[in-house]
């Protein structure tokens, strides 16, 4: 499975429902993810991809969109 | 050693329930309570100020003490939303208390600010002796009032609450605490002079989310205790769904998590001593059963202390 597969499946587990928007639209914008689920998506992400995000990377605009979120994490897997 | 020897609090009358904001903001009811877990939370009148919030929950946990107060030697008052450059609210305070020419200290921290002011006093108590610790806070004064701000107007309340730290006795006695800043974050969630609140809320709760479990986790590690063990979280009240996130990240049952949110919204530094003055009046905590409190804030400060059961 490819990583932007990875992410939406993590995303979906957390917010328990399909995620149909494109890599690059905003997933706080579009109401996929709020304060909360976010949380609970970068635990899920960490475990996901066996990452530790640490907390000075714990910002949203990181995590804005697929598109972004596969970018930061190919930055953590380097 | 140090010992919590009493808790007080003190509240506004007037009751702001989430319709009557609701019908002001433009929103749903429901939508409040569910991005919140707030009911209701109280509003201070005008002519109400920090001190005097900050006075009624001094004198409330000096007669739950039970204690002469010529005993306390130091206080410290945690405020974000005092309304004065300075002097902060410490020194009104004292004087209206009748506490002479002892040393009152302001700690501007805003939602932490309690918890560093009972973790210093904690370590302060020994050389000093007996320490009243308060956090006050009129937060219904720095929101966006005109018009209301639906991202804060929600989730913000008034009150005051209190400890007294003696050197001495008391129900619990103090093991341990752990103080953590990151300045990092500073601009995430700020108060600028003459302005109202700002709030980067994904950032605060992305980070309270992670920083206050890892408070807590780290206290009762160097401790030997385990999350299981603790029979009460006195955490700062900030919001019903982050406290459910932290009893999950430590792995402890969430109904052991002390929670009043839902009646007095955030109270921002008071929220943790007025939770812990309404669990004090009719828990009973054994010998050595741990009891923790943590907070989280701007700045970003965060902390925990970890006490047990005295007797």
């Amino acid at each position: 499975m490819d990583p932007q597969a990875r992410i939406r499946k993590v995303i979906e587990t957390v917010i328990k429902k399909p995620v149909t928007l494109a890599a690059d639209e905003s997933l706080f914008d579009s109401g996929v993810l709020d304060s909360f689920a976010l949380a609970d998506a970068v635990t899920g992400l960490e475990s996901e991809f066996g990452i530790k995000v640490p907390d000075a990377d714990l910002n949203p605009r990181k995590f804005d969109s697929i598109a972004r979120i596969d970018e930061y994490i190919a930055q953590r897997l380097v | 050693m140090a010992y919590l020897k009493s808790f007080g609090s003190a509240l506004p009358e007037r009751v702001v329930t989430n319709d009557e904001l609701a019908a002001r903001i433009g929103c749903e009811a429901a939508w409040i309570l569910q991005m919140s877990g707030i009911v209701e939370r109280r509003w201070a009148a005008a002519d109400v100020s920090v001190v005097d919030l900050a006075v009624r929950a001094g004198e409330d946990a000096i007669a739950r003490a039970g204690a002469d107060r010529s005993g306390i030697k130091l206080v410290f008052v945690s405020s974000g939303s005092s309304e004065r450059r300075f002097p902060g609210p410490a020194a009104e305070t004292a004087h209206r208390l009748g506490l002479g020419d002892t040393p009152a200290i302001d700690l501007p921290l805003a939602s932490a600010g309690s918890l560093v002011a009972l973790a210093l006093a904690s370590r302060l108590a020994e050389t000093v002796g007996d320490v009243l610790v308060i956090g006050a806070e009129k937060m219904s004064a720095v929101i966006d009032r005109e018009p209301l701000d639906r991202n804060t107007a929600i989730l913000f309340g008034d009150g005051a609450g209190a400890a007294w730290v003696s050197r001495d006795d008391g129900a619990l006695k103090v093991i341990d605490s752990v103080l953590h800043t990151d300045g990092s974050f500073a601009e995430s969630l700020r108060l600028e002079f003459g302005e109202s609140i700002s709030m980067d809320g994904r950032t605060v709760i992305l980070q309270a989310s992670r920083k206050m479990p890892a408070a807590i986790q780290e206290i009762l590690e160097r401790n030997g205790r385990k999350a299981d063990e603790v029979v009460a979280f006195l955490l700062h009240q900030a919001n019903r769904n982050l406290t459910t996130r932290v009893a999950q990240a430590v792995g402890a049952p969430v109904e052991r998590f002390v929670s009043n949110v839902e009646r007095y919204g955030n109270t921002s530094s008071a929220s943790m001593l007025i939770a812990a003055a309404e669990w004090s009046a009719d828990a009973k905590v054994s010998a050595n059963e741990p009891v923790v409190f943590a907070a989280f804030g701007a700045g970003f400060q965060w902390g925990a202390l970890l006490a047990a059961g005295a007797t």
